[in-house]
Parts: C-alpha cells; sequence; structure tokens
C-alpha cells in the first residue's frame, strides 16, 4: 500500500519542489525548482537518496504533517523550531516520524526557506518532467490544510543523522560575474554598485529578490530601450527605479531591464536564504575564479554524504529508548547518491 | 566595423549569439535559423537552445565544457554562410486562428484603428489578412511575440497599463501582435479576441506554438465565435494548421 502524507495545518506558503523542470526555455517556462538547491542535496545525503527527489518548500514557517505508517524526514534550509508530537526535534538532521505521530513546523529563525524531505520523495503525479511548482506558470498550487500526497518507496533505513549548518543563512559578500549587458554601465557605476551595502528588501519571493540600498539608484547608458534578451537565474536586473533585483529560479525566460551582472549558482541560495534586511555586498569575480570556486562547490555537494555524524542524544532526556536508532546511517563510499549526478 | 554577429557568455549558464539590437525582419530570420543549424549539430555540450527577437541562446555549462573550444566551433558555423538572408527552418507550422475583432470582447479596436491611420472596418480587412511570423515566446508559458505587422501599425504602447486583458486576447502595439497565454494586465491594446490556448499544460503537446510558426487571425462572427467557445474542448480556439515546407 502507498505511504500517504498530510498536511493537518499548512503555513501560508508551502509547495513541492524538485531540481526543477529544464527544456522549456524556448517554450516560455523557466527551469524553476527549489529556491536552495543546496538544501535539496543536504536533504538527498541526510536520507541517503537522490537529489532528484521532491520535497516540501517552506517560506517562512512550516506546518503540521502526520503520515499513515512510519517515515523517515529530513529538515534541511532555514532552521525552523520542529517538534514530533512535542518533542523537540534538531534541524538539518533525519529523524523517524512514526505512524500517526504530529510532525509541527513553525516559523523561522535563520534563513527564509525550509526543506521537509521525505524518505522515498514526495510522489506526485510528474507535470512536463517535474513535480516542482511554479506558480507565476501556472503549474501546481500552494499545498492547502488537507492535501495529502503519495510517498515513494523508501529504500532507506537510517535517521538520527546530521549535516553541519553552513553561513547562507547569513547574507554577506556574493559573487557576481559579468554578463550581457555589464559593460552598458560605466566603470564608475560598477564600482559603486560593488561598493555599496544592500538589504534584503521585503519584497522577495520564487521569481526575484529586490535589494534597498541608500542613495541614488543605478543606471545603465541608454537603460530602458534595451531589446529583450535572455534571464539566467542570478542575473541582477536594475529596474526602473534604480534598484537591483536579483531574478530567480521562477523569473521570466526574458526580459528587458539592463543586468549588471550575474550571481554565480554558488551564491544563489544565499540570496533566497538571507531574511529580510540582512546586509549583502556584491563582489565581481572572473569568469576563471567563477569556474573554480563554481568547481569547488560541486566536489563539496558530492563529499556531503561524507560529513553526516549520528545525533548525539543524552540518552535521560530520551523518554522511550527504543523508539530511536541509536545507531545506524552508516555509509559507505559506494554507496554515494550522488555519483550518477556528474 | 560591423559588431555583429556578437558572441557573449551568459553566467556560467550558456552563451548568446546576438545578431543585432534591434529588432529587424532579417536579424530574428537569422537567430531562428541559427538556432535550427545548433538543434541539427546536436553537440553535446548544448543541453538546451532558445531564442529571444534578435539572439539565440545555448545553454552549455560553462564550469565543465571549455569555452575557448565553443567559441572555434560557433564561429566556424556562423561563417558557413550569411544567417540574415537564411531560409527558416523547415516544419514550421502555418496557423489560421479565428478571431472577433472590435465588440465588447476587445474594447480597444477603434482605437488602435485610430493609431495605424484606418477606419476600423479597414484595420480588420488589414489585420485579418496579414501573416505574422512567432518571432519570439516570453513573458508567460507559450506566449507568442508575433510580427512584423505593415508599418502603419509601429503604435506606442499605452501610457497606462489597462488593468487585465483575458487569456486569448489578441493585443498589438509597435507592429507586433501577443495572444494572451494567462489573463494579464498589459499596455498593449486589446484589438481581437480568440480561444486559442498557448499553454495547454495536461496535454501532449503543452506548448501549442513554437518560435518561427506562422500566423494568420481571420474574422469571425460573434455567433461564429460563441460556437467555437461552447464547443471546443482541445483548447485549440478552432484553429487549422498547414505545415509549412
Amino acid at each position: 500500500m502507498t505511504t500517504t502524507l498530510t498536511i493537518v495545518q499548512a503555513g501560508p506558503a508551502l509547495t513541492i519542489q524538485d531540481r526543477g523542470r529544464a527544456g522549456w526555455l524556448a517554450q516560455g517556462l523557466t527551469k524553476g525548482g527549489a529556491a536552495d538547491l543546496v538544501a535539496l542535496y543536504e536533504g538527498a545525503a541526510l536520507l541517503g537518496q537522490s537529489p532528484d527527489l521532491a520535497a516540501i518548500e517552506m517560506t517562512g514557517t512550516g506546518g503540521t504533517f502526520t503520515a499513515d505508517a512510519d517515515i523517515r524526514i529530513a529538515l534541511t534550509g532555514a532552521s525552523m523550531a520542529a517538534n514530533i508530537d512535542g518533542e523537540a526535534i534538531v534541524w538539518n538532521a533525519s529523524h523517524l516520524l512514526p505512524a500517526g505521530a504530529r510532525l509541527t513546523i513553525g516559523g523561522a529563525t535563520t534563513g527564509t526557506y525550509g526543506y521537509l524531505h521525505i524518505g522515498g520523495g514526495i510522489a506526485t503525479e510528474p507535470l512536463l518532467g517535474a513535480r516542482a511548482s511554479h506558480l507565476s506558470a501556472g503549474l501546481g498550487a500552494a499545498l492547502k490544510s488537507g492535501d495529502s500526497f503519495p510517498i515513494g518507496p523508501d529504500k532507506g533505513r537510517a535517521t538520527g543523522m546530521q549535516l553541519p549548518r553552513d553561513t547562507r543563512f547569513d547574507g554577506g559578500v556574493v559573487r557576481v560575474v559579468a554578463s550581457m549587458q555589464t559593460d552598458r554601465f560605466t566603470a564608475e557605476e560598477r564600482d559603486r554598485f560593488t561598493a555599496t551595502q544592500f538589504a534584503r528588501d521585503p519584497r522577495a519571493n520564487r521569481m526575484g529578490v529586490r535589494m534597498d540600498h541608500d542613495g541614488a539608484g543605478f543606471h545603465a547608458e541608454g537603460g530602458l530601450t534595451i531589446l529583450s534578451e535572455v534571464i539566467v537565474p542570478g542575473d541582477i536586473q536594475i529596474t526602473g527605479d534604480g534598484a537591483p533585483f536579483v531574478l530567480m529560479g521562477e523569473s521570466q525566460t526574458t526580459g528587458g531591464y539592463p543586468r549588471i551582472g550575474t550571481v554565480i549558482p554558488r551564491d544563489l541560495p544565499r540570496v533566497a536564504q538571507a531574511p529580510a534586511g540582512t546586509k549583502i555586498t556584491f563582489e565581481f569575480v572572473t569568469l576563471e575564479q567563477a569556474i573554480l570556486l563554481e568547481t569547488q562547490h560541486r566536489r563539496d555537494i558530492k563529499a556531503l554524504p561524507g560529513q553526516l555524524t549520528a545525533l548525539i542524544r543524552d540518552p535521560a532526556t530520551i523518554k522511550n529508548l527504543l523508539s530511536y536508532q541509536l545507531v545506524g546511517g552508516m555509509t559507505s563510499a559506494t554507496d554515494n547518491p550522488f555519483e550518477k549526478d556528474t | 566595423m560591423n559588431q555583429f554577429p556578437k558572441i557573449q557568455t551568459v553566467g556560467l549558464n550558456g552563451i548568446l549569439i546576438s545578431f543585432a539590437d534591434t529588432m529587424s525582419e532579417p536579424a530574428n530570420r537569422a537567430a531562428l535559423s541559427f538556432r535550427a543549424a545548433i538543434d541539427a549539430a546536436d553537440w553535446p555540450e548544448v543541453s538546451e537552445t532558445s531564442t529571444s527577437l534578435v539572439s539565440t541562446f545555448l545553454q552549455v555549462d560553462l564550469v565543465t565544457q571549455p569555452l575557448d573550444a565553443m567559441l572555434t566551433r560557433l564561429h566556424d558555423l556562423l561563417d558557413t554562410q550569411d544567417w540574415y538572408t537564411a531560409p527558416l527552418p523547415s516544419g514550421r507550422t502555418l496557423w489560421h486562428i479565428p478571431t472577433v475583432y472590435g465588440t465588447d470582447l476587445a474594447p480597444q479596436l477603434e482605437e488602435a484603428a485610430g493609431l495605424a491611420g484606418l477606419d476600423p472596418d479597414a484595420a480588420i480587412s488589414q489585420l485579418s489578412q496579414a501573416r505574422v511570423r512567432v518571432l519570439t515566446i516570453g513573458f508567460a508559458p507559450g506566449q507568442p511575440y508575433m510580427g512584423e505587422l505593415p508599418e502603419n501599425w509601429d503604435i506606442p504602447r499605452q501610457q497606462a497599463l489597462t488593468k487585465s486583458v483575458p487569456a486569448g486576447a489578441l493585443i498589438v502595439a509597435i507592429r507586433q501582435l501577443i495572444i494572451f497565454t494567462n489573463a494579464s494586465p498589459t499596455g498593449w491594446r486589446h484589438i481581437g479576441q480568440t480561444a486559442f490556448k498557448t499553454f495547454r499544460p495536461h496535454s501532449d503537446s503543452p506548448f501549442s506554438l513554437s518560435p518561427g510558426d506562422e500566423l494568420c487571425f481571420p474574422s469571425v462572427s460573434r455567433s461564429a465565435f460563441d460556437t467555437i467557445v461552447a464547443t471546443d474542448t482541445s483548447g485549440a480556439g478552432g484553429a487549422e494548421t498547414e505545415v509549412l515546407s
């Protein structure tokens, strides 16, 4: 029988996400997918499964979930207060969610997008090759209280594993490469751009993140006369009022505002996760530097399973010792879920 | 020195070949033809291709694919012919999409006709005989930008946005037409209404149109249109097609 996950109480902005829907750019549909791809890889490492499986993306706050059979879960991305039947559980870790138990996930304490991963993945029917909701294109819908989903077969058994937290939730320096229209901005304007401290505007979503700053707006030469041109995730477009807008996975496929540069892929989760008001600065790197940075990042993603450690619990605080798998989650070098993903 | 075609990297995601910096029929033709040539070459490094009005985009993982080698091959391919006069790709589709012009369904026909220097009947006659090409698809899934109309249709966008025009609306500005995928605000003028769905996500062919397809919008009566709306279950809106060789 198929296991079913039910949303008892949905937060305001939950969607199903995976790595997105490639192949439709020419038809006007961007790839979309999880706002924080690193979190998807972390969830896959924690559960020892493919990063192609779909998870629930939770913007700002989570909800209450239950399943009709024992399932494994992992929680990644923005830290949110979470408990199972009232007992607090650790973020960035995998856990057993017993049949009928209630998993409650509250508001984010760091970051913006949290992820609930399920052993076996959310197994809704793919649409155009993916399960990811793409709300701006009308694909999928925000999840509601009472929704339930089939869960795929779970081949893993380990729970009680954790990954170290990284710093992508705290804003900071975001690296940028020059792009198609960078030379439409004068050297002075580009210098002012990299010298400016920005704060993430509250107006941010899966399509784009607006950056606030004090002082004059930024302007390209011949600014508004640029022909509509292809957009890639991370493009920083300068809108009519001079504010930079970092375009995310669910943007339009083309746009007519000039772009001062493109955030490199590994720093895009840093933009996505920065809560409103978080300080961000941009730094240009050369294409060669960007390639080195990205190569290293891909190596780190592949090495995630090697970063797993067992959650340490104080037996005195555990009500029912037997319900925990105290030794488990052994991973081997031959069982790396990312091996095929080169 | 002519700076076009111009080759640029786009983030770490790919390579853009631009054929002009303003819209023109030859530059759009070049973008479509060059994309078809890239698709036919089937280079393993290229995971996806697309076109905007006057450029071709190749999605290439620049982290793993050496750029210099790609650039050499692109220059070699560009040098094989004059892309601005290249024949358009074969196998494109010609669409005839029944359209109601004016009426309460498309209330800006008269205003647009006036800007184009025509009375409404002459405007309907000109528009329903025009044959336009899908110049590019964007803004919303499957949503075509089509052109170019005769020069008298080089009319500006409105200063103020229309709050919402419905899906299937035929709208006009700057010698181009758009069929809207979804209800949306717009600065273009709403001159016709179709029952044609440009994006049908649950169908076997979810995107009706491809860049380079050609379209005509024959005028039909309100009652014929109502019949189409009442009986069409496919989303084609009564459209007829033929393959262009």
